[in-house]
């Protein structure tokens, strides 16, 4: 470590600090800002040069000025100390406890970019999660080592289906419970309290490393959190072979510093001013998840991503669309008709489920049943077009059955108590139940099999 | 090896870290050669000169790395290695091998390492080419000499592309590990040069051959809406563009599996690390559908997800071509699966934003339209050194965002290739897979294959092809009307074609990769089918002209059998669709004969 303090900075905007005549600086490496007060702030080199270093402060730039700022080059990356301790503990972006109790102390640090996944260690995700939410577990199954984001809006429930998950996830077969990292990025204070509410009442608590950036917290800091919160998760994963579910709240708001800061940078902006490395930036966040060969823990990831102006093409939702494997959409619409949790099922997708699910994990009609009831829901949605134009008086019997078919799928089986856990045996019945509306010779998607032991006609 | 030996290796320092973009001072370097970047000794290329500085992206990330560190110059551009051992390999995007990676350094890849691409420690059976003698003249291309790389795989020894000369030795047959010397070469430049199993190639200069061959033959994917309705020739460019959730990498792994290619290059081009994986899993555990074998002998995989750096991953595309091109110097056809080249250009835009060159379209740099058509190019059917015929197809995944085709990728690859397969989100939300849009699709290729439809199918293919897209396209007029005025409002006949557009939807179009039977199709299967749908389509129309009410048809028992039969007959059954085609006829050739009957009865 360097004692030596260097009084040249020579530009502060922004979240970023230049400074001058500074040694040769590793890149990456983290500082210590020491601003007029005394107080100490904390960075990290994003550009060095022989001449010049430029340093993003995560506390922000904020009331420093030139003349007595002083700054201190640490001469290592920017780690986080690992122990058991970590669970119960509450830390800011860049692992300073939050909690009023001391940091953690621990020989082993880990720098919090960590480094990318062999793709050849990996290995593919295939154990069924049940979440008890019959629109996740019937129709889009997690699995363990998946990621699989909530895209959802401004006033949509996504925080009380996030915790709905992290109460009720487990695995069919076993005891073993997920240990929880939980990332909040520029949330409020009542919905961080939310999230602690829930661990407390739950009594998983003791379960959870909670990493907090309030709305009123410096935004720079966002940008260190996700990468700190996935380092406690990969020790926690392939360390302490534990499974653990990680929960971000909210993408969008990180996205939103990261754009912040590269402006400040003088990044050239591509789409809607965010920079041209959004996607990198976010892949290496989001496949820290995942299973690896031989070991036994898990990170399974669950971000929830606001769609600014409820649009989904937004860069955002966008971008992460083509790194997660898949997405579960809220609605609007289900929401205002007080549908919960209001999944929109069209455009919801688990890209993993296909190998989580049937015989051996759930059952074996499952794939099928989900097909089907994906074909007879976009038919009925149709036929919900179809009738709000011509009225449902001059639909078909045949058409009026759809109608009806779609109105029980929402209410039943889309909506359920923020309690209530259903097992995947539950969610298939309750499936059958539905389709057993429409006589045998409609529902094609399913096998003969399938019918004579699960439909519910007489026949 | 081709690297001269006199050249020595030049020496400079560091002056700016910006990420993966890194400033140095080293007079001499070359546009484009390697370096050695600081102690850690990453990875990076030369990709612009200014003055005595260079500008260099590194492959690897650039964490911990200070001004006023050593380069170093690598003395030649970024390069390959060809040989055997490739098949069934899986590589990063600067052709590192990731199995011996993790061997070395564990599940996560550590920096500054670099094992060779191709095993030395493997022998392989070298068999040398009886017609030659020590004495005789190579040209540039030429086979030393075979090793059998896989049961189904012979791989030819070629000599470098840019070497010819008098053979002054060649080894007998043996076991040779791939540094042992396998022959010298008096090369026309008056050196020698020893002759190993493998050679290196630089990978942004396209492999030469003799000449481009125009002779066309499909290729079949065993996917109905590809083969029969948008086919891709063998050397072609194709693309697959489609929004997160379309199903593009499905489509992919389902070319990959089923074509009747002899090799398959899949480039993960900053794609996901679990879909890999899959493909990593279940390929070594399926079988070749033409030879048996299993599938992983004939694949190679170039992996560079979307966590990993970003300009290898600008590399990987011309990686995995520059294997692509080495195989078709052999005389193979073979398929090369790019996802996603909209990843491989955000890569572009990213460097070129580290540059501060001047952005056009979305961020873009102004050379994206000619470097995606100079990528495209790579592929194509060509006449080798050798004499025979070899082809390199391209398949490139596009991921628009937000699924809007006229952003600059989509628009760019949509002037460029032949075949183009558009995804749509409409379709996958209703879980219509492959949600190939039959409306913005187009192959060019269409007539060139019709002859080998033709003669090795059917007569009737080109026809029956154009009448089920007519009706697909009735079907979508007809259905404006319906979510108009209602069903009432049309007849009987347009009733029944929106019937027959159904059939050709659910009974062909529709095909479940998941399922053992659904998802490969022989040409003859998905003709036959096709056949089916349109038999029962214009039976079906007769009868409505004399009256028979629509819904009486559509209760027929063999309607739903017709829509499962893609699932219940492989493509060996070819004879029980037929006879159920026969059998179908049959039935309406009853009903004719009795609502007739029927019909003179009541008057």
């Amino acid at each position: 470590m360097s004692a030596k303090e260097y009084r040249t900075a020579s530009a502060a905007r922004g979240g970023l600090l230049t400074v001058i005549d500074a040694p040769r600086v590793a890149f990456g490496d983290r500082v210590a800002i020491r601003d007029h007060h005394g107080a100490l702030r904390n960075g990290q080199v994003i550009r060095s040069a022989e001449k010049e270093v430029l340093i993003q402060i995560f506390e922000g730039t904020d009331d420093l000025d030139l003349e007595s700022t002083w700054v201190r080059f640490l001469d290592q990356p920017l780690e986080v100390a690992l122990s058991p301790e970590l669970l119960g503990r509450i830390f800011n972006g860049i692992g300073e406890p939050k909690d009023g109790r001391p940091p953690i102390v621990s020989s082993l640090k880990r720098a919090i970019s960590g480094s990318a996944i062999n793709p050849a260690a990996r290995t593919y995700p295939r154990e069924f999660i049940q979440t008890g939410v019959s629109t996740i577990d019937g129709l889009n199954a997690l699995v363990r080592g998946q990621k699989l984001p909530i895209f959802s809006a401004s006033g949509l429930p996504h925080n009380r289906l996030a915790a709905q998950i992290v109460r009720q996830a487990k695995l069919v077969d076993e005891e073993s419970s997920f240990s929880v990292v939980f990332a909040a990025m520029g949330v409020s204070y009542a919905d961080a309290q939310f999230f602690k509410d829930v661990f407390s009442s739950s009594g998983v608590l003791g379960n959870v490393v909670m990493y907090i950036n309030q709305a009123d917290d410096p935004p720079v800091e966002r940008l260190a959190l996700p990468r700190a919160a996935l380092t406690a998760a990969e020790y926690l994963a392939f360390d302490l072979d534990r499974h653990v579910l990680v929960v971000m709240t909210d993408m969008t708001n990180y996205a939103e510093a990261l754009r912040e800061v590269a402006t400040a940078k003088g990044d050239v902006p591509s789409r809607k001013g965010y920079p041209g490395y959004l996607y990198s930036d976010l892949a290496e966040i989001y496949e820290r998840s995942g299973r690896i060969r031989d070991r036994h823990g898990s990170i399974t990831l669950v971000p929830v991503v606001s769609m600014p102006s409820d649009d989904i093409t937004h860069p955002i939702p966008d971008l992460t669309g083509y790194i997660t494997e898949g997405q579960i959409v809220l609605s609007r619409e289900l929401h205002n008709q007080g549908i919960y949790p209001p999944v929109h099922i069209s455009p919801s997708l688990s890209r993993l489920m296909k190998d989580g699910i049937g015989k051996d994990d759930t059952r074996e009609d499952h794939p099928r049943v989900a097909n089907q009831l994906y074909a007879m829901y976009a038919k009925a949605q149709e036929t919900r077009n179809l009738a709000s134009i011509i009225g449902a008086e001059e639909l078909s019997e045949q058409d009026r059955r759809y109608l009806e078919f779609a109105d029980q799928f929402d209410k039943q089986f889309v909506g359920q108590e923020e309690d209530e856990d259903r097992s995947i045996i539950e969610t298939l019945n309750l499936a059958w139940e539905l389709l057993s509306m429409f006589p045998k010779a409609e529902l094609t998607r399913v096998s003969e099999t399938d019918l004579a032991k699960y439909h519910r006609s007489g026949d | 090896m081709i690297q001269k030996s006199s050249e020595r290796n030049k020496q400079g320092v560091i002056r700016e870290i910006n990420g993966p973009i890194v400033t140095i001072r080293l007079p001499g370097v070359r546009n484009s050669e390697q370096v050695l970047i600081g102690d850690l000794r990453l990875v990076g290329e030369v990709i612009a000169l200014q003055g005595e500085e260079a500008i260099v992206q590194a492959y690897e990330s650039t964490d911990g790395v200070r001004p006023g560190e050593p380069v170093e110059t690598l003395g030649k551009p970024l390069s390959v290695e060809l040989g055997p051992g490739l098949l069934g390999g899986i590589f990063d995007g600067v052709q590192r091998p990731l199995e011996a990676l993790f061997e070395t350094s564990g599940d996560h890849i550590s920096r500054g390492v670099a094992p060779p691409a191709l095993d030395r420690e493997r022998a392989w059976r070298f068999v040398p080419d009886p017609e030659l003698a020590p004495g005789m003249r190579l040209e540039r291309g030429a086979r030393i000499g075979t090793v059998q790389e896989t049961k189904t795989i012979e791989h030819r020894i070629l000599t470098p592309p840019n070497l010819s000369g008098e053979l002054m030795e060649l080894a007998p047959e043996g076991d040779y590990k791939l540094d042992r010397c396998v022959g010298r070469l008096k090369g026309d430049d008056g050196v020698t040069h020893r002759l190993y199993l493998y050679h290196n190639w630089p990978v942004r200069l396209p492999r030469p051959y003799r000449q481009r061959d125009h002779s066309q033959k499909p290729l079949i994917t065993g996917q109905r809406i590809l083969d029969t309705f948008f086919p891709l020739v063998k050397g072609g460019k194709g693309a697959v563009p489609g929004p997160f959730g379309a199903g593009k990498t499905v489509v992919q792994q389902q070319i990959a599996r089923w074509s009747n290619a002899d090799i398959v290059i899949y480039v993960g081009c900053g794609e996901r690390g679990n879909e890999l994986v899959d493909v990593l899993e279940t390929f070594p555990t399926l079988q070749d559908p033409y030879t048996g074998r299993m599938l992983m002998e004939r694949t190679l995989l170039v992996a560079n997800t979307s966590n990993m750096p970003v300009v290898a991953r600008e590399a990987s595309i011309y990686v995995g071509l520059t294997m692509a091109e080495y195989y078709r110097d052999q005389g193979y056809d073979v398929v090369m699966l790019a996802d996603s080249t909209s990843r491989w250009a955000e890569a572009l835009r990213e460097v070129s934003g580290r540059l501060g060159q001047m952005p056009v379209e979305d961020g873009y740099p102004a050379y994206l339209a000619s470097r995606l058509a100079a990528m495209y190019e790579r592929a194509g059917r060509v006449v080798t050194f050798l004499g025979d015929k070899g082809s390199v197809t391209l398949i490139g995944a596009v991921s628009p965002p937000g699924g809007d085709f006229s952003e600059p990728v989509t628009a760019h690859t949509k002037e460029i290739i032949q075949t183009f397969w558009a995804l749509s989100k409409e379709l996958a939300d209703a879980r219509h897979y492959p949600s190939v849009d039959w409306v913005g699709s187009f192959s060019d290729h269409v007539n060139t294959v019709a002859r080998w439809w033709h003669d090795e199918v059917s007569p009737h293919w080109k026809r029956r092809r154009e009448q089920a897209l007519a009706l697909l396209a009735r079907d979508a007029e007809l259905s404006r009307i319906v979510n108009l005025v209602g069903p009432e409002a049309l007849s009987s006949a347009q009733r029944w074609e929106l019937e027959g557009a159904a059939l050709i939807k659910e009974g062909v179009l529709q095909q479940n990769a998941l399922d053992a039977v659904d998802t490969f199709a022989s040409p003859k299967k998905q003709f036959l089918l096709l056949e089916m749908m349109l038999t029962i389509y214009d039976k079906g129309a007769g009868l409505i002209s004399l009256g028979v009410p629509v819904q009486e048809l559509r209760g027929l028992e063999f309607m739903s059998r017709a829509r499962r039969a893609k699932q219940t007959y492989d493509s060996d059954q070819t004879e029980e669709l037929e006879a159920m085609i026969k059998e179908i006829s049959d039935e309406f050739a009853r009903i004719r004969v009795e609502y007739t009957k029927f019909q003179e009865h009541a008057h």
